[in-house]
């Protein structure tokens, strides 16, 4: 089994956490990588400066739905500054392989060995992207 | 005569381990692996006897030219092409049709005309045809397919009217492994006046080619499909038209002789070959061919046939998996998905068993649609593959569902 397809990621793919619908919600937003054929959707309720609740629908592979879940779990209650922190983290540490120095990840450190995979980072990478777009939206409004 | 354990032997590549497993290589329709016999063409080639082509008039000029253009003699013998003055090399298939949909599609396609296409094509042989449209004011119409991934025959010929300038079409699919019935098709398309291209980048590797009989107008196929190298290809083109077509590059070569503000033509086929060649490449690409000729392409079929004809049936009989394209008479492939599992999932855990799939959308996603998927998994199979390839994949296959199924 490649090292990737790891304990921690198959339990975020079979068991997501916060998948569905958000009644209620803010703001929603759809990423898609159409070369995959990846489709996730963020349901985002922010009061102010918080991200109150944040849920997840949509397809792809067993790395974007993982990567949607543990993104789930570490941005709900965060405020727009930590979450654009969080942005930031991940992409370097999608790019660099490792934690930044003194962070802990969490599950999300179960994705390092995506930096080798070309191919799949964007997968890792989509619902993140996806949340940076949503905060700007959110902003802008 | 070779045996097929013999010629395994020929692949380098088969001795590399992935991931501390054999390999086993299932994506030669994507490109295929190259036999020693190939190598050692390029290097002994560029060792002993390279130059630039056409122009040297030194020991090395003359020895590069002369296996260059016996190069070309080798590979329109190997299609049994009537003629090697068509015999254009280009980059590939790509560059082929390109080569064709501008410098005949924008000169003889008028507004007005069609242009039938099937919904099975790779984009190489759709945007070029897309762009002649758009150019020209021609109209794309799409020859229909049946349920099983087959062309619709009776549908298609009513097409076929006086209004067609052109048919363009594979010859197999890369994705469903369906082989069109080509010579009924040429034969339809010239009964109306229009000219056909056949795509055969799928076709020339894995099966006898005849194109004296086939009488397609246009060829085009790839040199790195059928064992040999990377940056190099081939378009057939009937002399006669290649002849009233406009140059497509232009530059060194192709020229007869050059005034400051004009210029006349070289004869064909180097009014398309603009530019130094892949030269190397054109040699060794010839060693392909007689390296495939020498296993014997009637073999070669067979062997590819079997292995897709045993692939679809193990397939099939895997659960919540779906084979798509014809049961009957397909490519050396069998293209599929699982019911809830990603394609990209499942060729990156069969990678961990050493198994090299193809993942994704197979550059036809006009067919994806087709199809109601957004990517399928694709194995295809070739000479050095065996029975035994297909039960590791197989197997591969059954741990992907345990580890990716859900409950
Ligand atoms: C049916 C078909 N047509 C065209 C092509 C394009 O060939 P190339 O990339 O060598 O130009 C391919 C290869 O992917 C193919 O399978």
């Amino acid at each position: 089994m490649p090292e990737l397809y790891s304990e921690i990621l198959l339990d975020h793919y079979h068991l997501p956490r916060n998948k569905g619908e958000l009644p209620g919600e803010t703001l929603s937003v759809e990423g898609a990588n159409p070369l995959c054929g990846d489709e996730i959707t963020l349901h985002l309720k922010f009061e102010g400066d918080v991200l109150l609740n944040v849920t997840f629908t949509g397809k792809g592979c067993a790395i974007s739905l993982a990567s949607s879940s543990m993104l789930t779990e570490i941005l709900m209650g965060k405020t727009i500054t930590e979450i654009q922190e969080w942005i930031e983290r991940f992409k370097e540490f999608i790019r660099e392989g490792k934690a930044p120095d003194g962070v802990d990840l969490g599950d999300l450190a179960a994705l390092a060995g995506i930096a080798k995979l070309p191919v799949r980072v964007k997968c890792a990478t989509l619902p993140w992207s996806t949340m940076k777009e949503a905060i700007s939206r959110y902003k802008g409004t | 005569m070779k045996s097929w354990e013999e010629i395994r032997q020929d692949f380098p590549i088969l001795n590399v381990k992935i991931n501390g497993k054999p390999l086993i290589y299932l994506d030669s329709a994507a490109s295929s692996q190259k036999p020693v016999q190939v190598l050692q063409s390029y290097c002994g080639f560029c060792e002993q006897r390279y130059a630039n082509v056409h122009r040297g008039i030194h020991t090395l000029g003359e020895s590069a030219t002369s296996d260059y253009e016996a190069a070309r003699e080798t590979v329109a013998k190997f299609v049994h092409a009537p003629t090697k003055d068509g015999l254009i090399f280009t980059r590939g298939t790509t560059e082929s049709i390109n080569l064709v949909a501008r410098s005949y599609g924008h000169k003889f396609i008028k507004h007005g005309q069609a242009i039938v296409l099937t919904p099975m094509e790779h984009h190489a042989n759709l945007i070029p045809w897309q762009l002649v449209a758009k150019a020209v004011g021609a109209e794309l119409r799409f020859w229909p397919m049946q349920e099983d991934g087959t062309l619709d025959f009776e549908k298609g010929r009513k097409l076929l009217d006086n209004s067609v300038a052109m048919l363009c079409f594979t010859h197999i699919s890369n994705v469903l492994g369906t082989v069109n019935p080509v010579r009924e098709m040429i034969e339809l398309a010239h009964q109306v006046g229009a000219k056909v291209l056949v795509d055969g980048a799928q076709a020339v590797p894995h099966m006898p080619v005849d194109l004296t009989e086939l009488d397609a107008d246009f060829y085009a196929f790839s040199g790195h499909k059928m064992l040999g190298p990377t940056g190099i290809g081939v378009l057939w083109g009937r002399p006669e038209v290649l002849n009233d077509m406009d140059p497509f590059l232009t530059g060194g070569e192709m020229i007869r002789e050059v005034w400051l503000d004009h210029a006349t033509w070289n004869e064909i086929p180097y009014k398309f070959e603009a530019g130094t060649p892949a030269i190397a490449e054109a040699v060794s690409m010839a060693a392909a061919a007689r390296y495939l000729t020498e296993i014997g392409m009637e073999r070669v079929h067979e062997h590819g046939r079997g292995l897709a004809k045993q692939a679809y049936a193990r397939l099939s009989e895997i659960e919540d998996l779906t084979v798509y394209g014809p049961s009957e008479e397909r490519g050396a492939l069998a293209t599929f998905n699982i019911e809830g599992i990603h394609p990209h999932d499942i060729a990156a855990i069969l990678d961990g068993d050493g198994v090299a799939i193809r993942a994704g959308h197979h550059c036809a996603q006009p067919l994806m649609r087709w199809l109601g998927v957004a990517a399928t998994a694709r194995a295809s199979f070739y000479i050095y593959n065996s029975e035994s390839d297909i039960d590791v994949l197989v197997e591969a296959i059954r741990t992907t569902k345990k580890v990716l199924q859900h409950a």
